[in-house]
């Protein structure tokens, strides 16, 4: 089996986010990293593949200058190998762009199991893993908490607005999975050491037979509506009497 | 020009979950005709509902509950597409919405635009609004392609009835369930039950984070929402830590909420949290850090510590409602 686990490289969430006002899209730090979304996407592969006894775990990333920062940490958890699409026209792909690249890329290393996470943390549309499975004309079994591989039978626990449904399906397919589904382990130094020789392939649109037109535009960024901050007060032990009063002016109480 | 457009009304409970109604309101803003898909409900009420809000066609797709909806949802919805010349399709940014939305995206070509809490009309074609960064900026975006099909936030436009209600003609279309695609299959649903009114609802949301300190400290949270008669929320941090279920969480990937008053305990108030709760009209927020995020929106911030000052309150409530 072969499970090939999309991994989005995105610029450290905890530095301050800025758009660039040329060409509107996000700023990108220096250093990329493996989405967090992701990193439990790389464990549930890795399970997986324990399960199935050695089966092949490859990392598939779109992103631009041949990016390989966030993968490496992929490959440091114990993914087997990496496949890396860059490309300029790629520059503000959109969503379905996105996953008609990594279709592709799922396509040609012929893996049997894609994993995604529901939704990356800089762009988040929450789209591209059922679009990569519609590409693929495969079913997408999205927003998993749990996981299981019972010979070619997935099954997962969706998460819904008010509980879970246990849904199945036939390999191959793709799975989303939601953050907190397993706890990610930690790159050991032996990890660390050894990820630095795994095979990483570097792939062109050329490489993939693809060609792109982005059709998305964004017009203006504009600051919102501002929320600002009202009364402050400290607990010195009877703040609850200032809680009271406010509950009071606003007719709660 | 907009001419034609297409919702998804999807189902909630037993019958159209509010957003489609958001949805409704938003379409026939733009379109002369709004056309509104719905499955697993009963057509005939759902058109009745619909009507309220403009709504001048409904194709019911049925009973598709044994599957998940993204494929034969997705499919029928591309019939309709063709078969009333759409040039727009308005989904919720929910589970159902976003696996739809994804799916009629490939059958069209066509690119998605999601997470948008507003969409409006402009030199013929469509603007769409997204709040990014917690909600300090919004990114107005058009698509260039021949059709728009734009994912929108729950809770962004307030559902309106229309001036004069419709008369919206019901058909049936059948849904394909033969595709090599449509092959995963619910085989069982589990609902996690809870008391008080529903989350995205309730008047009063009192909210836990990490910061309660542990689990069980979590039982202030529902005692102060019982007392005050409102839901009980959660950061994803709790959530992920496995002290509440998923159904509980506010934010990015949970519910959106704006109620009269939003309580938020140990919350720091993260980017994905607040666009989540940013709307309600009122904030108090009990944070030990002076300097957490949350306290700048706050409309009362109180700098203490949580597991100190809840008993406290909790016993002040009780003595004014004599509960
Ligand atoms: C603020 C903001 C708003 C945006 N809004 C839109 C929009 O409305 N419509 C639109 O089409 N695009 C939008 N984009 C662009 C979009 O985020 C990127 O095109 C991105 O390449 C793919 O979408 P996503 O990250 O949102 O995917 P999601 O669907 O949120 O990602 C789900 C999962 O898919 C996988 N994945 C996604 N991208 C990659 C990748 N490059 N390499 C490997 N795996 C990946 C990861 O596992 C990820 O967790 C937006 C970007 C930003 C910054
Ligand atoms: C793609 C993506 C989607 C996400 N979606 C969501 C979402 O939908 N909803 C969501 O909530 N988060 C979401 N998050 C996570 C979010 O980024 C934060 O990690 C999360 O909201 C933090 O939860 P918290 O405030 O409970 O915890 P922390 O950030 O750890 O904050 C705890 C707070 O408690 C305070 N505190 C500590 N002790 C005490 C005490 N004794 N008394 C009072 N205060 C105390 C601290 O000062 C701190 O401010 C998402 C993240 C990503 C990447």
């Amino acid at each position: 089996m072969k499970v090939a686990v999309c991994v989005k490289q995105i610029s450290d969430p905890s530095e301050a986010q800025t758009i660039d006002p040329t060409s509107m899209c996000l700023n990108r730090g220096a250093k990329a990293i493996l989405d967090d979304s992701d990193a439990y996407g790389v464990e549930i592969a890795l399970r997986l593949a324990e399960v199935a006894g050695g089966a092949e775990v490859v990392l598939i990333s779109m992103a631009p200058n041949q990016e390989v920062q966030g993968v490496r940490t992929g490959l440091a958890m114990g993914a087997t190998s990496a496949v890396v699409v860059s490309d300029p026209q790629l520059a503000g792909a959109d969503a379905l762009t996105t996953a008609k690249v990594l279709a592709s890329v799922v396509k040609r290393i012929d893996a049997d199991l894609v994993i995604a996470a529901t939704e990356s943390t800089d762009g988040y549309t929450g789209t591209v893993p059922a679009q990569v499975a519609a590409l693929l004309g495969w079913p997408a079994l999205t927003f998993a908490k749990q996981i299981e591989l019972r010979g070619s039978t997935l099954s997962i626990q969706r998460q819904t607005e008010d509980g879970y449904d246990v849904v199945e399906a036939d390999l191959p397919g793709v799975v989303s999975v939601t953050a907190g589904v397993v706890e990610p382990r930690y790159p050991s130094f032996k990890g660390i050491m050894s990820a630095k020789s795994k095979p990483v392939e570097q792939l062109s649109l050329g490489d993939l037979g693809l060609s792109v037109a982005i059709d998305e535009k964004v017009l203006a960024v504009n600051d919102a509506e501002a929320r600002t901050a009202g009364q402050i007060v400290e607990d010195d032990g009877s703040a609850e009497a200032e809680i009271m009063n406010y509950l009071a002016q606003i007719k709660v109480l | 020009m907009i001419t034609n457009c297409v919702i998804l009304a999807e189902p909630q409970g037993t019958g159209i979950a509010p957003v489609a109604l958001e949805l409704a309101t938003l379409a026939r803003g733009i379109s002369e005709q709004v056309t509104a898909v719905v499955f697993d409900v009963d057509a005939q009420a759902a058109a009745e509902t619909l009507a309220v809000y403009g709504v001048t066609s409904v194709v019911s797709l049925g009973d598709t509950s044994s599957h998940l909806p993204g494929v034969p949802v997705a499919d029928a919805m591309r019939e309709v597409v063709d078969r009333v010349g759409a040039n727009a399709v308005f989904v919720a940014q929910s589970y159902t919405g976003r696996d739809v939305l994804a799916r009629l995206s490939v059958l069209l070509d066509a690119p998605v635009l999601t997470n948008a809490v507003n969409v409006r009309e402009d030199d013929g074609g469509l603007v769409v609004e997204n709040l990014v960064f917690g909600g300090e900026k919004v990114v107005s975006s058009k698509i260039t392609a021949p059709i728009q099909l734009i994912a929108i936030r729950p809770k962004s436009v307030a559902a309106e009835a229309a001036p004069s209600a419709t008369q919206p003609s019901v058909t049936e279309q059948s849904v394909s369930a033969n595709s090599q695609a449509n092959r995963a299959v619910i085989v069982s649903s589990h609902v996690e039950e809870r008391q008080g009114p529903k989350l995205d609802e309730a008047e009063v949301v009192v909210s836990g984070g990490r910061g309660l300190g542990n689990a069980d400290n979590y039982r202030y949270i529902e005692e102060l929402a019982n007392l005050l008669h409102g839901a009980t929320g959660a950061s994803r941090a709790i959530v992920d830590a496995g002290w509440v279920p998923y159904a509980y969480q506010v934010g990015q990937t949970g519910k959106t909420v704006k109620p009269n008053l939003y309580l938020a305990v140990g919350i720091s108030g993260a980017t994905q949290h607040m666009v989540g709760m940013k709307g309600a009209k009122n904030i108090i927020a009990i944070n030990k850090d002076k300097d957490a995020p949350i306290l700048q929106i706050a409309d009362l911030g109180v700098v203490g510590d949580a597991q100190k000052l809840l008993p406290r309150l909790i016993e002040a409530i009780r003595q004014k409602t004599g509960a």
